[in-house]
């Protein structure tokens, strides 16, 4: 069996399931297990969906719950009808003898499952999140066995994911880890401080090249060029009919949305005042 | 100018004030819309959670598939029940506490939108609807808005009373047809160290959407559905007009009617003949159907969700273009 080494794509939802199934798991039971879904690429596996399954892990055997596992894909693939079962996660620091077994189960739905380990103690300081593809050893024929072969791990998004998990990053730093959702200015207000800072750190690396205390790199230079460069050079006339336009529809169009919203609720003003209808009714009761 | 002022017992419970979110549960809804519903097509989803004290969690959620044409005899039913099902094996809170749905541009506010909700919040109360804007979230900012019928709405909602006097004797207007309940998202500490994990591996954002200058493109279509709106809003008050104007003519008719049959009694009379019987009138002139008031009332809101969203983003780009400006003037 030729070993290939795909790289494994992950979706942070699939790290926030993970997460959260870690978290509501059955007393007793020290790691949980789950199915994963994506879809496979020629190079790369990407998962982006999973589901926890329940299972129970004693010292000998180990039971899981394959029936659920099954209703479960059937429901999801009703709704994500591309998705396919390309592996299992399970959390906790190492492979054990049961994870052999239940890696069998899967490669039973799946050719080639991966392995997903997610440390959730934390065993090793840090969360350390590893994939795996199984393959043979040993010698054919006679003893054989099972050997778990690491493979890349890389955190792909989709643009609005990215987006979803910036917000996300921020509730890290409130000390009771919630935010609330800010809109309008505010928000422009703060990706320009972001910008801001990233400016200042190209410029304090720029400082210390400058006095010598860091040797120039080559592409890093290019990527200044480039930077510097980004910003178009218009004459000035140029750029204020451009600006002036551009202000001039937003005013417009801001101005308009206000008259709307008048005439709407003009319209409701009229509308509950008292009828015509209403009054003659009155005047035969 | 008071409405109604009914005091029910179930009523007593302070309104739902904030509503707790689950990560997990952003990152889903969004994968959701990217993954299933591109284009102007919604997408739809159940929400889980629990109600503590004055706040409604939602911790999970699952998407409810794509109507299809193949799938004729889908049983959403048994489809929600089955997740529910599965999901309680895993300790994952298997209470509904409202449904989420993808919007385009904003346009949301329709008949089926408040028929759903208020299916939902009528049999579980504190229910809501989560508004998902895909396409303001591409543009930088996660925007995803809750919703819940005033009472007052409910109220008529229940009694189906759509006429022009029903709405009036409750005093709705447009803006006091939902009411909005503010979401903070809520981490737990595991969830906080994956994300330490995540952005120590994965490489800085190279798109700063947030600090896009185009807005023609959202412009234009924003101003479109607006138009769109508008259109649909003057037709129905054409139709009110010429219902009323019916109305007040039938009455005119009434009234002469009415008076002639006087006069000729007293003619009669003067003549010494039995006056006339009296007609039922109302046989003779069938008042008009009075025109169901409850689409203007959702157009209403929907023009004025429009003209929000355009304000708030036309204030966005005018804070852009005037940083555009600084950083030009600096370089000349």
């Amino acid at each position: 069996m030729s070993v290939y080494g795909p790289v494994v794509k992950i979706h942070p939802v699939v790290l926030a399931s993970i997460g959260d199934s870690y978290e509501r798991r059955n007393e007793g039971a020290s790691r949980v297990i789950g199915t994963l879904l994506g879809t496979i690429d020629k190079h790369s596996v990407e998962v982006t969906n999973c589901f926890s399954v329940p299972h129970n892990e004693s010292e000998d055997e180990v039971a899981v719950d394959m029936e659920f596992a099954k209703n479960m894909y059937e429901l999801h693939k009703r709704v994500s009808p591309s998705e396919v079962i390309i592996g299992w996660y399970a959390t906790g620091f190492d492979i054990t003898e049961h994870s052999v077994l239940i890696h069998e189960y899967y490669s039973r739905e799946a050719t080639n499952p991966i392995h997903l380990t997610v440390d959730t103690a934390l065993q090793s300081g840090k969360m350390n999140i590893r994939a795996y593809v199984s393959a043979q050893m040993g010698v054919p024929g006679k003893t054989v066995g099972v050997m778990f072969t690491p493979l890349s791990v890389r955190y792909v998004y989709y643009d609005t994911e990215r987006i979803g998990v910036d917000l996300l990053q921020r509730t890290r730093v409130t000390p009771s880890r919630t935010k609330g959702l800010t809109s309008d200015l505010s928000q422009v207000a703060s990706s320009a401080s972001r910008v801001q800072d990233m400016l200042a750190t190209v410029l304090s690396y720029i400082e210390d090249v400058l006095s010598g205390k860091v040797t120039a790199d080559n592409s890093v230079g290019r990527f200044l060029m480039d930077l510097v460069n980004k910003v178009p050079t218009i004459s000035a006339e140029d750029f204020e009919t451009m600006l002036n336009s551009n202000i001039n529809d937003l005013l417009m169009v801001t101005y308009l949305s206000n008259l709307t919203q008048a005439q709407i609720a003009l319209n409701e003003k009229l509308r509950l005042r008292p009828t015509h209808y209403t009054a003659i009714h009155i005047y035969h009761c | 100018k008071g409405g109604k002022k009914k005091k029910k017992p179930s009523n007593n419970k302070p309104l739902m004030q904030t509503k707790n979110e689950h990560k997990s549960v952003v990152l889903k809804i969004i994968k959701h819309y990217q993954e299933e519903g591109q284009g102007s097509e919604v997408v739809q989803g159940v929400l889980l959670g629990l109600v503590v004290e004055d706040r409604l969690e939602i911790t999970n959620c699952f998407p409810f598939p794509q109507h299809t044409e193949d799938d004729a005899d889908f049983d959403e039913v048994q489809y929600q029940m089955e997740m529910m099902r599965s999901l309680r094996h895993v300790n994952i809170d298997h209470l509904h506490v409202g449904w989420y749905q993808s919007t385009y541009y904003g346009s949301f506010v329709s008949r089926a939108l408040l028929d759903s909700q208020f299916s939902y919040q009528h049999a579980i109360e504190e229910s809501v609807v989560l508004i998902y804007d895909p396409i303001k979230t591409a543009q930088g900012s996660l925007s995803l808005k809750a919703y819940r019928l005033t009472p007052k709405l409910m109220e008529i909602c229940k009694e189906k009373d759509f006429t022009p006097e029903g709405l009036k004797k409750a005093n709705i207007g447009f803006e006091h047809m939902f009411e909005e309940v503010p979401i903070v998202i809520k981490n737990s500490h595991l969830i906080s160290v994956l994300m330490w994990e995540l952005e120590d591996k994965s490489t800085v954002a190279d798109k700063h959407e947030l600090l896009n200058l185009s807005s023609s493109n959202h412009l234009e279509k924003s101003l479109q559905l607006l138009m769109d709106r508008v259109d649909d809003m003057s037709q129905d008050i054409v139709k009110y007009n010429t219902y009323s104007r019916n109305l007040s003519k039938q009455q005119q008719q009434k009234h002469q009617y009415l008076q002639r049959r006087q006069q000729e009694n007293a003619q009669r009379q003067s003549r010494g003949e039995p006056p006339l019987p009296e007609e039922d009138i109302t046989k003779m002139f069938k008042p008009p159907q009075p025109p169901p008031r409850m689409d203007t009332l959702l157009i209403a809101g929907q023009i004025n969700n429009y003209c929000q969203n355009v304000k708030e983003f036309t204030s966005q780009t005018l804070g852009k273009l005037f940083m555009a400006e600084a950083l030009q003037g600096h370089n000349n």
